[in-house]
């Protein structure tokens, strides 16, 4: 084929225009010139010579024109020609045009949401100034991204490699600007925040380093811009106001620029406030507590140091901290993660998940271009009449091949045009779209020229890529024959480019249909799996005392009187309070001792346990089973022994047994604690952990002022709501507090499994579609082939069941075997979704079930209307047709 | 000057093949040439002859490179390639089947039928 032959010489005139031009400006002079000496020889003076010999050459211009057209094969002129004859085709077969550009609508539509996910989570870095050389530290093996405090501050002194290493961490304050007050999310960053990162303000200015003197020493907010906008009316007096921060006097510094949204993708905060006032902001100070690790630490490199260097730059440091303070820092080491996804710890399952997103968003792609390679094959066959006449009147194989092929690209084009426009749609939904309403937790996935570019590029691929499949078909065309005889049975192949290209396809869809249909699977078990509590009949109220202006002992008589008072309500069976509600993104890690260990390095720990803080009553409320001995009591205070309830995990990781447990002592945070209750194990973190060791302390002996109460009541949920609502603010009408249902709170912990079900089941469901497409055209096509052959059987007393034996027995052989090979691929496939989706296990007889039933299912609808049409056929009618 | 005659379409190709089959020639050696070879009986506007040169060197057929003329001008010379040759060689002969068949039939006397 000449085709990309032309296509050089195309790009190359314009490429070497100029050059190109002049050199033909020249030849042509050349001639002229020639042409005046002969005619100068023949007598004539050079001036008329040169005059004659002009007008004897004819239309300059005119002949330069032709040359350009020569030199360029007349591309343009061609390209045109078809791209009109190719939409005349196309507007002639609407309903084929409609099914292929939706075809391809979908699937590039679904390539670019996809893709633009990849771009704006992994791909496209941070909106900071040099945002290549920004790197989140870790430590440890597990790459865990918080830090200390005191680490910080040795890291940041004493490394080699960085311009400067920035600490935050993310948290809610209670904001009174005026009105009421209310909780907002901040970041608590250090000093050399802005600085570090090389971000100018908006408005007013940043903190620096030089405002930290100590602890509360800087009493300084920086809005978002957002947040300004909001809640000050984008007014440029906001600067310099005094709010309200948790009771405490806050002064207004200066605003962010719109484009800064901290340094995590996921979390647009609403302010920022320096980390030396972290007592103020968050209730409690660890600013001095070595492991106490709760900040995250990114920094740009020095210009010229690699990574490597800075890792192992790093573990001087890391060694230094070992020396100095062995207890704490033992064994430490630390490594880089790209920022903005909290290191690894995000950033891992997010870029394993989105990668895989984009596998099969590219396989639905390649099954969406084979689906139309075999529709394309089909119509190159049903059009082989006008192909053979159009050979037959000197039209060449090469001329029409790309005839074919611009109409495939045209095609393309237009479905990579519709699906652009639905993924922006999508995609502008996707970026204000705030998945857990009670936290700023969101991402900008807006495209962007890559993403345009990528649909683009796709469209064009896909184009040429399904273009190709009837290109042998057209090589092969016998004029002669097809115009003499009609159609042309191929016999004697029995299997087909298209036979495998369906097969292809519909076992790419029967790998996406079991991907769902797993992650569905998953979900729903887990939705009712045993999460250690009964969330059904459970309500919640978040409440902050810090924020309400409580502290020291105020805070634990504030506590028992809202339970008290929430008891009195109609209907309550139990009242409980506790301070790291499980699956509430929130938790508190302890290392845990045996009580025979005197040495208390992190080395020498039995177990790292969840450590919650709760008021009698909350197990009953929570629905947590007792399994053995005594729940707390209101005894238990600070004058009382200390004590703890554990759960089974906890028994077998640091006692060895459950019995063993019972009555047994273990140490935590340098106190000796006495084991009196079991409890049954529950989820925490996630509900893909695995079973967890977690301890409860009585809140009197473990203060916290950051709490959930929970209620248990038999009665209509928002009437209990009223009532706790009513009962908190008669305690306090000063005190911040949001009251919702323990099942709608629970949201957020499943949202990634949420999220991963919703985004394969579309793509499962995209992939059920073209499955049927795909069926649907080959069956059809088999069909309208052989109508002759069917009437005939039909005439000679053929059964129905024989008619359709023959019509569709191949289509539906094809679907079977690629139903298998996709099955197959697909259980082998989910493995990798049970890190995800809690649950998810391919060997599921549901699954296996269910996937059978919907490519049986899908083959039937796909082949019904082929069906009848073959059924229908009237043999008389065929007959004498031709 | 004698009548000239009108060139049919497609025939320039096959005039400049074969006037550069006899040796390289620049552009204005082959209008020269064909004049000579064809008797001066073939009207050609000057110009025509170069989108039929630039057309035969895209199509590989003929090969060109810059040179000095007999006039010492710098001019581009065009010399056949392989396929240029082959193609000269099939064009002749379509060429004169074709002439043969026209010829006879115009030859047909009224008695021979």
């Amino acid at each position: 084929m000449r085709f990309p032959a032309s296509l050089q010489s195309f790009v190359s005139t314009f490429v070497h225009r100029s050059e190109i031009n002049g050199e033909m400006e020249e030849e042509l002079r050349s001639h002229i010139g020639h042409r005046a000496d002969d005619l100068e020889r023949a007598g004539l003076p050079r001036a008329e010579a040169e005059r004659r010999a002009r007008i004897e050459f004819g239309g300059y211009e005119r002949f330069r024109e032709e040359c350009n057209e020569e030199l360029s094969g007349h591309f343009i002129e061609t390209f045109w020609q078809d791209v009109r004859f190719g939409l005349r085709v196309l507007r002639k077969s609407p309903g084929f045009t409609a099914v292929a550009v939706l075809t391809l609508a979908m699937a590039i539509g679904a390539n670019a949401v996809v893709f633009s996910l990849l771009n704006s989570l992994i791909i496209r870095p941070l909106k900071l100034p040099q945002a290549q050389s920004l790197y989140m530290i870790e430590e440890g093996k597990d790459d865990s991204p918080m830090q200390s405090y005191p680490d910080y501050l040795d890291l940041r002194d004493r490394n080699k490699s960085f311009d400067s290493i920035v600490a935050y961490s993310i948290d809610e304050a209670g904001l009174n600007t005026g009105g009421n007050p209310s909780s907002a999310y901040l970041y608590v960053a250090s000093g050399n925040y802005f600085d570090g990162l090389g971000i100018q303000p908006y408005l007013g200015r940043f903190f620096h380093a030089s405002d930290e003197h100590g602890p509360n020493s800087a009493p300084y907010i920086v809005l978002s811009y957002a947040y300004w906008r909001t809640h000050f009316e984008g007014d440029a007096g906001a600067v310099g106001r005094t709010v309200q921060l948790n009771k405490f006097p806050y002064t207004i510094l200066g605003v962010a620029p719109p484009a800064f949204r901290g340094t995590e993708l996921f979390y647009a905060p609403d302010f920022w406030v320096p980390m030396v006032n972290q007592e103020q902001v968050e209730g409690a100070s660890d600013l001095n507590h070595r492991d106490a690790r709760g900040t995250w630490l990114v920094g740009h490199l020095k210009a010229g140091v690699t990574p490597a260097q800075a890792v192992a730059d790093l573990k001087s440091v890391a060694a230094y901290l070992a020396k100095s303070y062995p207890k704490e820092d033992d064994k430490m080491s630390f490594s880089l993660a790209h920022p903005g996804l909290i290191g690894d710890m995000l950033g891992r399952p997010v870029r394993a998940f989105v990668t895989a997103l984009m596998l099969l968003a590219g396989l639905i792609l390649l099954a969406a271009c084979a689906n139309l390679g075999s529709l394309f094959a089909a119509r190159a066959a049903d059009r082989s009449k006008e192909i053979a006449l159009r050979l037959a009147l000197g039209s060449s194989r090469k001329r029409i091949l790309r005839q074919l092929l611009t109409e495939a690209v045209l095609v393309s084009l237009m479905g990579g045009a519709v699906g652009l426009m639905g993924s922006v749609a999508l995609l502008r939904w996707l970026s204000v779209w705030q998945p857990i309403p009670t936290l700023p937790i969101n991402v900008q996935v807006n495209p962007d020229a890559k993403v345009y570019g990528v649909a683009l590029l796709l469209a064009v691929v896909s184009g040429l890529l399904f273009g190709v499949v009837p290109v042998r078909q057209v090589l092969r065309a016998n004029p002669y024959q097809v115009v003499k005889g009609g159609a042309t049975g191929s016999f004697g192949r029995r299997v087909t480019v298209r036979d495998v290209l369906l097969v292809v396809q519909i076992a790419v869809c029967a790998v996406l249909v079991t991907a769902s249909l797993v992650a569905v699977r998953g979900l729903a078990r887990s939705l009712h799996s045993d999460f250690g509590f009964q969330p059904q009949n459970a309500m919640l109220a978040s409440t902050d005392l810090d924020m309400a202006g409580y502290s020291g002992d105020r805070v634990p008589e504030m506590q028992r009187r809202m339970v008290d008072a929430l008891e009195t309500i109609p209907g309550t069976t139990a009242v409980g309070l506790v301070d790291r509600l499980p699956l509430g993104l929130e938790w508190n890690e302890s290392v845990v001792f045996k009580d025979s260990t005197t040495d208390l390095k992190i080395s020498n720990a039995a177990a790292e346990a969840m450590l919650q803080s709760i008021t009698p009553g909350y197990f009953h409320a929570a629905g947590t089973t007792l399994l053995a001995g005594r729940d707390l009591t209101w005894h238990d205070d600070k004058n009382a022994p200390n004590v703890a309830v554990v759960n089974r995990e906890f028994a077998r990781q640091v006692f060895g047994s459950e019995a063993a447990a019972m009555g047994g002592y273990f140490k935590t945070d340098n106190k000796r604690i006495q084991v009196v209750g079991l409890v049954e194990d529950g989820k925490y973190k996630t509900l893909t952990e695995d079973p967890e060791p977690a301890v409860f302390r009585p809140i009197l002996q473990a203060p916290s002022s950051s709490t959930w109460l929970v209620v248990r009541s038999n009665r209509d949920p928002q009437q209990v709501a009223a009532s706790m609502q009513n009962t908190l603010r008669n305690l306090d009408a000063g005190l911040p507090f949001t009251v919702k249902a323990w099942k709608s709170q629970l949201d957020s912990a499943l949202f990634a499994s949420r999220a991963a079900t919703m985004s394969l089941g579309v793509l499962g469901g995209l992939g059920a579609m073209l499955a049927v497409t795909g069926i649907f055209g080959m069956a059809s096509y088999s069909v309208s082939k052989r109508l002759r052959e069917l009437g005939i059987r039909i005439a000679l007393g053929a059964q129905r069941q024989e008619v359709l034996r023959a019509a569709l027995g191949s289509a539906l052989r094809l679907l079977a075997f690629g139903s298998t090979a996709g099955l197959l691929l697909g259980l082998a496939a989910t493995k990798v979704l049970s890190s995800i989706v809690a649950q998810a296990t391919p060997r599921d007889p549901l699954v296996l079930a269910g996937v059978v039933m919907t490519m049986l299912l899908l083959g039937l609808l796909a082949a019904w209307i082929p069906a009848s049409r073959a059924l229908k056929a009237d043999p008389l009618i065929l007959l004498r047709e031709e | 000057m004698t009548a000239q005659a009108q060139l049919l379409p497609g025939t320039l190709d096959l005039l400049i093949l074969r006037a550069v089959s006899l040796g390289p020639l620049h552009g204005y050696g082959i209008l020269l040439r064909i004049g000579q070879i064809s008797g001066n009986a073939l009207l050609i506007e000057q110009g025509a002859l170069y989108p039929g040169l630039f057309r035969l060197a895209r199509q590989g057929l003929l090969k060109t490179n810059w040179g000095t003329s007999e006039n010492n001008r710098r001019a581009k010379y065009y010399e056949l390639t392989t396929a240029g040759r082959k193609r000269l060689r099939e064009e002749t002969e379509d060429w004169n089947r074709l002439a043969a068949a026209i010829a006879s039939a115009l030859a047909v006397q009224p008695e021979e039928i």
